[in-house]
């Protein structure tokens, strides 16, 4: 434990969480965040490290030090913007980031004690600026935003890559225009992390606060339909792609297209998106069953289960064909999932869906077993010999991942694709095509937002570089 | 009336519950291929409802569309006043109509609304220079729309009604099959209109091995490919409608995944076209 002036250990500092049996009523935010005091105490447990191992698990590179002495001193406008230097969207992080297994994990307090919640620490700041600093003012102030240059980048996508990339080329003087095909902005911020571990307002004020700096939105634009790839490469100096990886994957076996059954990106993109939870007052339906049997063991999944549980299904199933060790979720909010009475089968998978005149009835399941130790160290597993077995359900939801959207790629010769579906880019984000650059989710596969994050500040640092030499030509 | 895009420019009952609207669009105007459709949202509450663009107006930057009144979404349209805008608007989505050479007739079996979606894939082929036979069906004479612009451009026309008030009484599928028989050469089929006339019209056409495309209806939500919400069964495989069709090869689907996925919120729409026509009674 760390001292403190009276000797006394601080522990970590847990955020003050809603009831369970509370929050499951409805869809507002799960965690309450810290405290004022509770953010002071943690910021005292932190060593200032002279070389912070912390530094090197934040894909954002923020200088977590300097954030957290400036908590101890008091200065949490200074410390809020220090922050944002390096993230633009703390309040996003500081909910999301799988800070156990990014920053955290390095913390080297953490080596022999619990590591600093820099997390939630990094929340508490986001909120906190957000509020005093509600139109933005100071933050600008502090971004010394340099002249506009008269160069135009456009960004495809407004999901967490687009959104730092246009938040670092804006403070380069560039002028940023964001096109995005549905009819709000954020990506899965705002279609697939649900409200109760992601408000909306909080992105819509992120967007707010990137308007007011100059960037341009237009949504209702699908480019690859409406405007070719082509046609951007003509009209701007540079464009970057941050299309995500939005089209879900299914099991390909049979009575997947039974009514019923879901992949998590329809199931969340109602609730989400089009609020299908206030059905009638929102006009999108959602079908509110019973029994509720959701496959995959990522966050989708755990969101999916957990959105399930607040649509009143009594029994809400998580079926994943490892085991918890082995699932990509959150353990926080595996933890979350687990007090909200969502039940887990590990080591089994689905082989059939059934259904009577054309709905869901039951799945035909299989009992799975580990056999192997894969390259990438994941345990590798395979069917256990007539181990079927039945769970009868009323929706399923398939959450085995997403894949590349093919609208843009399908129509942009020349750009090239690696086999995966992804476009294939240096570390930098530069694609094949001259002045085209991608980042997120449509480069590496589904990620985090930190990752995409700092592929849309490499991207921007590297489309900056390529445009101030296009001036030297 | 200001011309900003997604106003709505004229709408006109043309049909009993069938409305006319022109809406401004430049973007999409000029972009919008036969077959094509667009996604739009009444109000900011509203369902993204996919709707086929019929015509489209390149110099005025309009898009006309043909509306049925089915459910809330498109009660709640079709009340929209002259000059009102509407919450959202995007495409052109989906996969253009593919317009080839024919040997023979290309006949078109337009059903109720489907006309909508037939008649800019008929002009497409007339254009190309294929030889057009429309066969036009709906329940009784006053449902048909856009028959005199669909007259003009085709070489043939046969016009039937469910109660024979005009043309043959009896349903387009008998009318494909007389035709079929008669001899006369049918290189290609195009069907659009309710799911159950379409798959009656595929396996009629499969009899005689004759190539058919369908343009299919779906429930959507984005209408762009990422959620899986409007796939359907062709051969073993599932298919997006929004962005793999929405014409596919009508002699390789499901039909009975189609025609069940439709009623998957039946209940869910009676509900809200019920209080969408509570709140309208009130008003009035
Ligand atoms: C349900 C869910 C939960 C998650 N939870 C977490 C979490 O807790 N923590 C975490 O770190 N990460 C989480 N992730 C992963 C994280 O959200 C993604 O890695 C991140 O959003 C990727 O950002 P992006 O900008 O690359 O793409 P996205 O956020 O996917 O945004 C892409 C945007 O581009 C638009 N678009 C696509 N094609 C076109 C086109 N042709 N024209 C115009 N616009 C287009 C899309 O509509 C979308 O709005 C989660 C993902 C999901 C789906
Ligand atoms: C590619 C495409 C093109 C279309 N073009 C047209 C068009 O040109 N004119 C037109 O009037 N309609 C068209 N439709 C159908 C239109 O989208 C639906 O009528 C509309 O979504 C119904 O919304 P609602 O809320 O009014 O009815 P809902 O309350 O959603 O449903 C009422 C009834 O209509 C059926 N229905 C609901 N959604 C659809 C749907 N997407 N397709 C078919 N039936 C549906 C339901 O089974 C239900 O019984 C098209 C659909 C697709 C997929
Ligand atoms: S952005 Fe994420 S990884 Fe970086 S410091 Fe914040 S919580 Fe940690
Ligand atoms: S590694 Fe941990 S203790 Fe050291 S500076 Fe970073 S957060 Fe503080
Ligand atoms: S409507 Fe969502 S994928 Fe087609």
């Amino acid at each position: 434990m760390s001292k403190d002036k009276k000797g006394i250990e601080i522990a970590r500092q847990i955020p003050d969480v809603r009831k369970p049996e509370q929050r499951i009523e409805d869809f507002n935010e799960v965690s309450r965040g810290f405290s004022r005091e509770k953010a002071i105490l943690e910021a005292s447990r932190c060593l200032q490290c002279k070389k912070p191992k912390c530094c090197e698990g934040c894909p954002a590179k923020i200088d977590i030090p300097a954030f957290i002495k400036l908590i101890t001193e008091g200065r949490f406008i200074e410390a809020g913007l220090k922050i944002k230097e390096s993230n633009p969207l703390p309040q996003v992080c500081g909910r999301v980031c799988p800070q156990e297994i990014q920053c955290e994990k390095s913390c080297i307090l953490g080596i022999k004690e619990q590591p600093v919640a820099i997390g939630a620490m990094e929340r508490y700041l986001g909120d906190f600026l957000a509020q005093e600093d509600s139109q933005g003012l100071k933050t600008v102030v502090s971004l010394n935003i340099l002249t506009k240059n008269g160069k135009k980048v456009a960004a495809v996508g407004s999901g967490p890559a687009s959104l730092s990339l246009a938040f670092e080329l804006v403070k380069l003087g560039y002028e940023i225009t964001i096109f995005e095909a549905l009819h709000e902005f954020g990506g899965v911020l705002v279609y697939g992390i649900p409200e109760f571990r992601l408000p909306k307002e909080i992105v819509k004020k992120e967007i707010a606060f990137l308007e007011k700096l100059g960037v341009k939105f237009i949504k209702d634009c699908v480019i690859g339909k409406i405007k070719s790839l082509d046609d951007l490469r003509r009209e701007f100096n540079a464009v970057f792609l941050g299309l995500g990886a939005g089209t879900p994957l299914f099991f390909n076996i049979s009575g997947e297209n039974l009514c019923g059954v879901y992949s998590a990106n329809e199931y969340l993109t109602r609730v989400n998106l089009m609020k299908a939870y206030l059905f009638p007052e929102y006009d999108t339906p959602i079908l509110k069953r019973d029994r509720v049997v959701v496959l995959g063991g990522g966050n989708v999944a755990l969101d999916a289960a957990r959105t399930a549980i607040r649509l009143q299904a009594s029994q809400v199933t998580i079926l994943y064909r490892r085991t918890i060790e082995e699932m990509p979720a959150r353990l926080e909010e595996i933890h979350h999932a687990e007090e909200e009475g969502v039940n887990f089968q590990f080591l089994a998978s689905p082989i059939k869906f059934i259904g009577e005149n054309g709905w869901l009835k039951r799945i035909k399941c299989q009992e799975m077993e580990f056999y192997d130790v894969g390259v990438n160290g994941r345990k590798k597993v395979r069917p256990i010999e007539n181990s079927n077995f039945f769970i009868d359900c009323d929706v399923a939801i398939v959450a085995i991942g997403a894949t590349s959207n093919k609208i843009l790629i399908n129509e942009s010769k020349g750009l090239v694709i690696n086999k995966m579906g992804y476009i294939e880019v240096d570390n930098n984000g530069k694609t094949s095509l001259e002045g085209v650059y991608a980042g997120g989710d449509i480069t590496s596969g589904s990620a985090t937002v930190i990752l995409a994050l700092g592929a849309g500040k490499r991207a921007a640092l590297a489309i900056y570089s390529y445009l101030s030499n296009e001036q030297l030509k | 009336m200001i011309m900003e895009r997604g106003v709505i420019i004229y709408k006109k009952e043309v049909a009993p519950n069938i409305f006319k609207m022109i809406i401004k669009a430049d973007d999409i105007a000029e972009k919008i291929k036969a077959g094509q459709f667009i996604v739009l949202m009444t109000t900011e509450r509203g369902e993204r409802i996919p709707l086929t663009v019929a015509e489209s107006d390149g110099c005025k930057g309009t898009i006309t569309i043909f509306v049925q009144r089915a459910g809330k979404s498109t009660y709640e349209l079709t009340d929209m006043s002259d000059g009102s805008k509407l919450y959202s608007l995007s495409g052109p989505n989906g996969r253009a109509s593919e317009i080839e050479k024919v040997e023979g007739n290309v006949v078109f079996v337009c059903g109720g609304v489907g006309t909508a979606v037939m008649y800019p894939v008929l002009k497409a082929n007339k254009e190309f220079g294929n030889r057009l036979i429309a066969i036009m069906g709906a329940k009784t004479k006053e449902l048909f729309i856009l028959r005199d612009e669909i007259e003009k451009i085709s070489d043939q026309i046969i016009i039937c009604t469910d109660d024979g008030s005009v043309g043959a009484k009896g349903f387009t599928t008998n009318i494909l099959e007389e035709l079929i028989k008669s001899g006369i050469k049918v290189g290609k089929v195009i069907v659009a209109g309710p799911p159950m006339m379409m798959k009656l019209i595929a396996e009629i056409t499969q009899k005689y091995a004759i190539s058919t495309v369908a343009s299919l209806v779906a429930i959507m939500i984005d209408g762009t490919g990422m959620c899986g919400g409007c796939r359907v069964g062709i051969n073993n495989g599932s298919k997006f409608v929004c962005c793999d069709g929405p014409e596919f090869d009508a002699h390789k689907v499901n039909w009975g995944d189609l025609l069940l996925r439709q009623m998957v919120y039946a209940e869910e729409e009676k509900i809200s076209l019920e209080r969408y026509k509570e709140k309208e009674r009130c008003y009035e």
